[in-house]
């Protein structure tokens, strides 16, 4: 089996919100969905999400309402704001650039310096 | 948005504490059992994964606590624990608390006394409806600038204006009330019909004045005041419709006026009256005369969305009006002026006010600077207790909220012993102030004033407790933990201490300069001839019956020849004299007049002040006479008209030439004034008499000589100033009983001695200088408190250094050198930055001082020499304990 990879600083908040972009979801399910998008290549310590979750709600990009869940019971289910969509457009350039520009820098041959 | 939701949750957190914490709970447990019951459909026994669900999970109690951190409940509780703490700290040392407290509330205590007053006096909206609205209206004729208004003019102004919903006048008025009991004088101020509805005054039974009453064609009409009502008539209802018999004219009583009623306006000569008459029902010539000034001023309620430069274009317009309208006043060239109600009421003591709270701002900024000398010197102390916090893990920002906490809570709580030293303060104050003050009503502590004390107390908190936190919040963790007892860092500590001394010191420099001029204005005023010899003179007003009035003209003279005689022959008195029109720093009389020399101008002639005096006025005021007489008792109503005038007179009119021969015209008299002799100025407008008044010019006529048509007038009322062998004046009664000899029907009042008149017009300069004083005391001595205490800590500091040095053979008085070296230091450092500060800040007073120019050389000097010497004496106590150090026990301490 791969081995699973440790999340980069800061990078949960991101996941987070990129999770509850597409449709409300409860702390559980925002894990399952994380875990399921990356093909479980990735790997959440379960305690630091909700931390994360708090921060984000306090922060005021993210809501949460508890409502009846799939198995019928009362969860806690968050869902992004017109701020948090945009702190995520946002995340998500920034997070592109530097991966482009880290990307550019490991693939530097002896020839192009 | 994000602020909102961050405020809104952190609410939640801490108001719903409860419920976060079970929905947190909940939360949680939905997690770890909707994964448990995942484990369990993926084949894992039922116990099993319940104990999977939670080892996975992680640390329950840390993800909490990271989640309450993340919704910032921590604030409150650290808040609560940092208070606990504090008040635990400073209970174990109560000697450093009781100072600090003390010092603090001293400085927040002064601030909030003064500031109350402000906060009264000029601050405060007016007690009346629509308050922003009101406008005090005087009126500008040559020579005066705000002078009072014609009443012409005023019912003119109400009629023509388009700014004002209402327009009010009024004028101070003397009355004798008979035929109830003793003959009485009463304070009768005129008033519109407007006046009460435009201040918003109910009468408390009956009604106010209807416009139809304030007219000359009307019934005359009065309004009581309530204490009147109480203290005379016993308040019976059955007052009302009564009639009253006032200067022989009988008013029909329609109602009383509330005892709270209250309105001030001390440079628009506004009195609070015993009763109210309609002003326009007045049977006198200034009624109909528009060129005559008597003393009436206005107030005004400016429609709505009517600002104060409208209504001054607009008022400027009427004013312009006024002799297009009417072709006989074709020059007329008066003007109304506009100002706030609010500022106007102020107007005399503003300045004054805001230099106090400047004066206590410096003496807080001095508490706080010694308070954070204390908290610095302590912070030695407790060096390694910081820094056991800090390598146990305590950040910088901690320690630095725990310290400040601290700094805070000292600072509350000096503002709580503030808060009441203010009230006993502002009250023992207000009951030594004279009544001079406007608004003294309306001090008190209120909202406004705690919140001003609150924002003092935080201000000062953080002023005095950041630097100190700061510095101790930043250990040197191994140099304080190897050695603990003397903390590391001393020297930044005491260059610290050193900045906060010589500031406490400029401080104080600053503020015993002030108080220094302040003080020596005092002295300066005190001494200044007022132009007659005050001492030995008792004044008394006398209002005479209508009876008198009614008499010829000689019966009149006779009597009022008759009426001094009577007062003279009491034991003890030597002259007296009557005399009507102005007083010397008392009421005000203007003539117009113009030289026989030159042509009468038709409009504004200059004006002089005018006394019109009986021939003793000058045996018992003691003015001197510079050239030839004056007036006598040989000059009488047969013989020519003769006149004497003041110095400033002579100067201003006939310069380079003697006055005496020449004439002058009044506009009265048909025949011209001779000028009969020359005396000495009479400072009229006080002791502190600048020069720059409207009027200078003085000039002494004969009452008796007065035309007849004059002493029906004459007979209403006059001065008395009577000359006595000593200061044991005649009682009232003495001489009431003299005059009713003469006849019973006349009152006298306002018995008065003329130094007492003088004491009473430098009562606001007296007081403003021994608050000054005060201030500036408490400046000093908590200065000298501040070196005193960084002394002491230095020479603590050094005990093992001086005692390697007395060891080494250096004499006492080397030791005591160095440690007096060290306080010079600073001291010098003190005055030095306080005396250059002071030189451009004196200016600021300039306004106040008398006879002193704001760089007095003497005051700073001694200003100067006195803080360095009390610096000195401050360092001297620790300095003898430095000399005193035993080398073998500051050895041994090591």
């Amino acid at each position: 089996m791969e081995k699973q990879l440790d999340l980069l600083q800061g990078t949960l908040d991101m996941l987070i919100l990129k999770a509850v972009s597409l449709g409300p979801l409860h702390g559980y399910g925002i894990l399952l969905r994380i875990e399921q998008v990356s093909k479980e290549r990735l790997e959440i310590q379960q305690g630091s999400l909700y931390p994360a979750l708090y921060r984000l709600e306090h922060q005021g990009w993210i809501v949460s309402e508890w409502r009846a869940s799939e198995n019928n019971r009362k969860a806690k289910y968050y869902r992004l704001t017109a701020a948090g969509k945009r702190r995520l457009q946002a995340e998500t350039e920034k997070w592109n650039r530097m991966a482009d520009v880290i990307a550019g820098i490991l693939g530097t041959t002896r020839e192009e310096v | 948005m994000t602020l909102w939701s961050r405020l809104r949750s952190w609410l939640q957190a801490t108001l719903g504490r409860s419920r976060m914490e079970s929905e947190m709970d909940a939360e949680l447990r939905f997690h770890m059992e909707t994964y448990a019951a995942d484990l369990v459909r993926s084949g894992v026994a039922p116990a099993e994964a319940m104990r999977r669900a939670r080892i996975e999970f992680g640390g329950i109690d840390r993800a909490k606590e990271e989640c309450r951190e993340a919704r910032g409940v921590h604030f409150l509780e650290t808040l609560a624990q940092d208070v606990r703490y504090g008040l635990r700290t400073l209970r174990k040392s109560p000697g450093f608390t009781v100072v600090a407290v003390l010092t603090l509330s001293l400085g927040i205590g002064a601030n909030t006394a003064i500031f109350s007053v402000v906060n009264g006096v000029l601050l405060k909206p007016l007690s009346y409806p629509h308050p922003d609205r009101l406008v005090a209206i005087a009126e500008s004729s040559p020579p005066f600038d705000a002078g009072s208004i014609s009443y012409p003019d005023f019912v003119d102004w109400t009629k023509m204006n388009h700014t004002f919903d209402a327009l009010a006048a009024y004028r101070h008025g003397d009355f004798t009330l008979t035929g109830a009991g003793d003959a009485q004088h009463l304070k009768v101020t005129e008033v519109s019909a407007s006046f009460f509805p435009l201040l918003g005054i109910r009468p408390v039974i009956g009604r106010d004045f209807a416009p139809d009453d304030d007219t000359v064609a009307a019934a005359p009409t009065l309004m009581l005041s309530e204490q009147l009502w109480r203290a005379k008539f016993g308040a019976s209802p059955e007052i009302i419709g009564k009639s009253l018999n006032l200067d022989g004219r009988a008013y029909t009583v329609v109602g009383v006026v509330p005892g709270n009623f209250y309105f001030c306006c001390e440079s628009m000569n506004f009195e609070l009256g015993d009763a109210y008459t309609p002003i326009g029902n007045q049977n006198a010539d200034w009624v109909t005369d528009r060129g005559t000034n008597p003393g009436i001023f206005a107030v005004g309620s400016l429609r709505a969305n009517v600002t104060l430069s409208q209504a001054r274009a607009d008022m400027d317009a009427v004013s312009r009006n006024i002799p297009v309208v009417y072709p006989k006043w074709k020059n007329h060239s008066s003007r109304a002026v506009l100002f706030p109600l609010v500022e106007r009421m102020a107007e005399g003591v503003k300045g004054t006010l805001l230099i106090l709270l400047a004066a206590v701002g410096f003496v807080l900024l001095i508490s706080c600077a010694n308070v954070a000398n204390l908290l610095l010197a302590r912070a030695t102390g407790r060096a390694r207790e910081f820094a056991v916090r800090a390598a146990l893990g305590a950040t910088r920002r901690r320690v630095v909220r725990q310290l400040l906490t601290e700094s805070l809570l000292l600072a509350f709580t000096g503002a709580i012993l503030g808060i009441a030293l203010a009230r006993w303060g502002t009250q023992a104050g207000l009951k030594a102030l004279p009544a001079t003050l406007p608004r003294a009503n309306d001090i008190g502590v209120d909202l406004r004033v705690l919140m001003f004390t609150l924002t003092v107390s935080i201000l000062g908190g953080l002023f005095f407790g950041l630097a100190p936190a700061l510095r101790s919040s930043r250990p040197n963790l191994h140099d304080t933990l190897k050695e603990g007892a003397r903390g590391a860092g001393g020297a930044r500590h005491r260059r610290m201490q050193a900045v906060f001394v010589i500031t406490e010191l400029a401080l104080a420099v600053i503020l015993v300069i002030c108080a220094g001029l302040t003080l020596r204005s005092l002295t300066r005023v005190w001494i200044v001839d007022p132009g007659f010899d005050p001492r030995n003179i008792l004044a008394f007003d006398l209002s005479l019956p209508p009876s008198v009035g009614k008499q010829s003209p000689q019966q009149v003279r006779a009597f009022l020849r008759r009426l001094p005689e009577e007062v003279a022959a009491i034991p003890g008195v030597q002259t007296v004299s009557l005399s009507d029109g102005a007083e010397p720093l008392g009421g005000d009389s203007e003539m117009s007049f113009w030289l026989e020399e030159q042509p009468k101008t038709k409009i504004h002639n200059p004006l002089t002040m005018s006394y019109l005096v009986s021939p003793d006025y000058l045996k018992v005021m003691k003015i001197p006479v510079i050239r030839g007489r004056f007036l006598s008792a040989t000059d009488t109503e047969e013989t020519h008209l003769v006149g004497v005038i003041d110095t400033v007179f002579a100067q201003t009119y006939f310069p380079n030439q003697d006055p005496i021969g020449h004439f002058v015209r009044l506009a009265y008299k048909d025949t011209p004034v001779e000028i009969v002799g020359v005396v000495a100025h009479v400072k009229q407008w006080g002791l502190d008499e600048t020069g720059a008044e409207p009027i200078q010019v003085q000039l002494y006529t004969l009452a008796e000589q007065m035309p007849d048509p004059w002493m029906q007038w004459l007979a209403t009322a006059a001065t008395f100033n009577v000359r006595t062998e000593s200061p044991n004046y005649p009682t009232a009664d003495t001489i009431r009983s003299a005059l009713a000899g003469v006849n019973s029907e006349q009152v006298a009042y306002n018995f008065e001695s003329a130094e007492h008149v003088i004491a009473q017009s430098l009562a606001a300069r007296r007081f403003t200088a021994i608050l000054m004083g005060f201030f500036a005391a408490g400046a000093l001595l908590l200065a000298s408190i501040g070196i005193y205490g960084v002394m002491s800590y230095v020479v603590g500091q050094r005990t093992h250094e001086i005692g390697v040095r007395i060891a080494l053979g250096a004499s006492r008085a080397d030791v005591l050198r160095i440690v007096l070296g060290d306080g010079a230091t600073l001291a010098f450092a003190g005055v030095a930055l306080g005396l250059c500060a002071a030189f451009p800040l004196t200016q600021l007073i300039a306004s106040m001082l008398f006879g002193v120019r704001p760089h007095d050389p003497l005051t700073f000097v001694t200003v100067a020499t006195l803080l360095t010497f009390s610096a000195l004496a401050a360092c001297y106590i620790p300095a003898r304990r430095a000399m005193r150090v035993d080398p073998m026990v500051a050895l041994r301490h090591e």
